[in-house]
């Protein structure tokens, strides 16, 4: 093909698309050019978008189906389970309102695995940072295995501001929610520590540790040396959950031990789980416990035949 | 033996077949944490180069794990139909490749030549193949099973109606059942992963899906994902099993982590034969994922590609009704990110369809990967056009119980409607002779869970 060819194809292309734009409707009635294109008209100024949060349980738990054939039901079914059913469609696809709903839940999980403890409430707690052998996030998520390692600079830090062999350390990590530390660490926190000291129990020196997995407390007890010690860690945030904290304890945790020998209270949060002051409690009779049988996990189990308010582990902190 | 290339000049020698297939992978943060990935882009490609010349009898030679230490091995080697493979033994994998790929390769050619491979054939085929590759390679093989319904036939496309609660309440889950069903989703199964493994909440959860499967006729089978053992407890009292599930892993290791080995799961075979409600012969439903031996420190060195290969040739042994990988279920440190996740649900399914076997895919990821619904949507239309039998259906994929998101009810009707597919002949049917479906669409009545609430 050459050039003559090529303009003379684009021209007859530029000619069809005038055409178009000239008669931009089938109907040929006369249509209103826009008279303001600043977004200064009337019209604009005067329209308002304010809306409710579309995440409250009114809005979550609204039908979504058009017509359905029993409402009430419907309705009855909704409220048998928190899966998005009920949600009704367009075509195949779903409706819009559910559809940004499901998107802002993941966006909040995103935010909180993304996002960072607050200083402030560590302040308020007093305790120190130190690190584990992991450098970024990103590292973080890939490499399990260094989120359960100090850096020596960090046991050096541990071994000048902590008291040795207390009988419980309690340690805090942002795990996969900063949200959770941020969000019940303020109330979960207070309560573990008058419970101990109101049982006569001695209580190390807290600090905090950024890149944490649950794991790590066997290499933070090689410095400590305490009978217990309890990690409140963030959990993976679940869709529409994000701050939801657990607290994993051992006795006498150092290198080589599992999660089967450690127990563990999860889904602390206000959102839809267990509240952080009661789970604080808890927390506090499980350490009772564990102090007395001089074991946990599975061994404290064999010990006591009763149920303990356990879950099963989660293999991904 | 000498594995060796060079490339841009330079020099790339491999020590082994275990550590040429691992480097020869496609990029997965599982195989980098095992400490067994390529170091570099052109590394990896060099190992595909090498790989590529490598005849498939030094892979049937030296399987990922010795014959004599491990069950699986035994079984996949076991079940090698020798004839076939003395015909194919002296081909090298890239010729394997090109053979899979040609017009003259017929679907029944590559099924009968499934009987004479070993995994770690299956595994290196597939490190070569590019995602096109894949996709067309798969959709050259159709695989149907028959339960209560048949699967697999080409133009269907199925749905598992997965109905989970995080408490087990039989009446939640009841209703996710009810709603999925107006959707069009549940004739791959009503399969339930239960909160609560006991015996009891088991047989409930099981008397109750096949209440509903019988009040409504319904084409399809029942499955509880309990551990293997409480199912066959089940059925010894009588509890009505449709199918019977188990996760496997590609080693014997492996499977001692899920409290599984090989006679366990033939006891449970045989009964699942005696005592299952529907009509069979297909009794089995098995889950899979890349990364769960290395989880398990079962993985004997080998990278994530080769240990999944392992787990198609185990779930062949029992003529499994359906098997799929739960492909981003793992997290970020084995497949870490959309593109990760995307190239293991399309090798998966590939290596399951080459091994013969009628496969779907869990299309899926946890929060902390780096992925999002939009990535498994693709997924799911990519796979939908490899010829995938089936995907999970969960209210707007978001799995309350299991805490991931995956494939939803709307999903399945929109792959089935974009791509022109229809759900299994017998559950179509049923589905149009309710009204809830039309000529391959859904009606103005489907989509309301309150539908079943008539009867």
């Amino acid at each position: 093909m050459d050039q003559n060819q090529i303009e003379a194809i684009v021209q007859a292309v530029l000619t069809e698309l005038k055409k178009k734009e000239a008669a931009p409707s089938a109907a040929p009635a006369p249509v209103q050019p826009p008279t303001a294109i600043s977004g200064q008209s009337a019209k604009t100024n005067a329209l308002i978008i304010d809306l409710p949060d579309p995440t409250t349980p009114e809005v979550r738990n609204a039908v979504g189906v058009e017509h359905p054939m029993d409402m009430e039901g419907l309705l009855n079914l909704k409220s048998t389970t928190p899966a998005r059913i009920g949600s009704g469609r367009a075509g195949p696809r779903p409706r819009t309102q559910s559809w940004l709903l499901f998107q802002a839940d993941h966006g909040v999980t995103q935010d909180a695995i993304y996002g960072e403890v607050k200083q402030e409430i560590l302040d308020q707690f007093g305790l120190f940072t130190v690190q584990t052998q992991v450098k970024d996030k990103a590292e973080y998520l890939l490499r399990p295995d260094l989120g359960r390692l100090l850096t020596p600079e960090a046991k050096m830090l541990i071994e000048q501001k902590c008291v040795k062999k207390p009988q419980v350390q309690i340690v805090v990590g942002d795990g996969l929610s900063a949200a959770a530390i941020n969000n019940n660490l303020p109330q979960i926190f207070p309560v573990i520590k008058q419970g101990l000291e109101a049982s006569g129990i001695s209580m190390g020196t807290p600090f905090f540790i950024k890149f944490a997995r649950v794991g790590v407390i066997n290499d933070v007890n090689t410095v400590i040396g305490a009978d217990v010690v309890v990690i409140l860690i963030g959990e993976r945030p679940g869709l529409g959950v994000a701050d939801a904290l657990s607290a994993y304890m051992g006795w006498r945790p150092g290198p080589g031990k599992t999660d089967a020998q450690r127990d563990v209270i999860c889904m602390i949060t206000n959102n839809g789980g267990l509240n952080p002051l009661e789970a604080g409690a808890f927390v506090v009779e499980l350490i009772k416990k564990i102090l007395k049988n001089q074991a946990s996990g599975v061994e404290l189990k064999l010990k006591t035949s009763e149920e303990t308010p356990e879950h099963p582990p989660s293999d991904v902190l | 033996m000498l594995l060796r290339t060079k490339l841009f000049g330079k020099t790339y020698e491999f020590g082994g077949i275990k550590e040429l297939l691992a480097k020869a992978n496609e990029e997965k943060s599982g195989d980098r944490q095992a400490g067994i990935a390529a170091a570099s882009m052109t590394e990896r490609v060099a190992a595909k180069f090498v790989l590529a010349e490598l005849p498939l009898w030094a892979l049937y030679e030296n399987p990922a794990v010795p014959y004599e230490e491990d069950e699986v091995t035994r079984v996949i080697h076991d079940q090698v139909n020798l004839t076939i493979y003395n015909e194919i033994k002296d081909w090298t994998v890239g010729e394997l490749r090109e053979w899979i790929m040609k017009d003259t390769t017929t679907p029944q050619m590559i099924r009968r030549a499934s009987n004479g491979f070993t995994a770690e054939m299956v595994a290196a085929v597939t490190k070569l193949m590019s995602n096109m590759d894949l996709i067309y390679g798969a959709s050259k093989v159709r695989v149907t099973a028959h339960c209560a319904n048949t699967i697999g036939l080409p133009g269907t496309l199925a749905s598992r109606n997965q109905p989970n609660h995080p408490t087990d309440s039989v009446e939640g889950i009841r209703a996710t059942i009810y709603e999925g069903l107006s959707y069009g989703s549940g004739d791959s199964v009503i399969g339930i992963n239960p909160v609560d493994d006991s015996l009891g909440s088991v047989m409930r959860l099981l008397d109750m899906t096949y209440d509903v499967i019988q009040k409504w006729e319904i084409p399809t089978q029942n499955c509880l994902l309990a551990h293997v053992t409480t199912q066959m407890d089940a059925m010894k009292r009588g509890a009505p099993v449709g199918m019977v599930f188990q996760s496997l892993a590609g080693s014997q290791k492996g499977n001692e982590s899920f409290g599984v080995d090989v006679g366990m799961l033939d006891e449970a075979y045989e009964m699942a034969k005696k005592y299952a409600w529907t009509a069979g012969p297909n009794y089995m439903y098995f889950e899979t994922g890349q990364g769960s031996e290395l989880s398990a420190d079962a993985h004997h060195g080998a990278d994530q590609l080769v240990m999944e290969a392992r787990c198609y040739s185990l779930a062949k042994r029992y003529h499994p009704f359906q098997v799929n990988t739960v492909v981003g279920f793992i997290g970020p440190e084995y497949l870490y990110d959309s593109v990760q996740i995307t190239r293991a649900g399309l090798e998966d399914h590939f290596m399951g369809k080459l091994y013969g076997i009628p496969m779907g895919v869990d299309a899926c990821y946890t929060n902390h990967a780096k992925a999002t619904q939009n990535d498994i949507e693709n997924l799911a239309v990519l796979l939908t056009s490899a010829g995938c039998n089936y995907f999970m259906g969960v209210p707007l994929g978001d799995d309350v119980m299991l805490s991931y998101q995956c494939t939803s009810f709307h999903d399945a009707a929109s792959l089935r409607q974009l791509l022109g597919l229809r759900p299994l002949p017998e559950f179509e049917a049923w589905m149009e002779s309710l009204g809830l479906m039309k000529d391959g669409k859904l009606t103005e009545k489907a989509g309301d869970a309150s539908f079943f609430l008539q009867k």
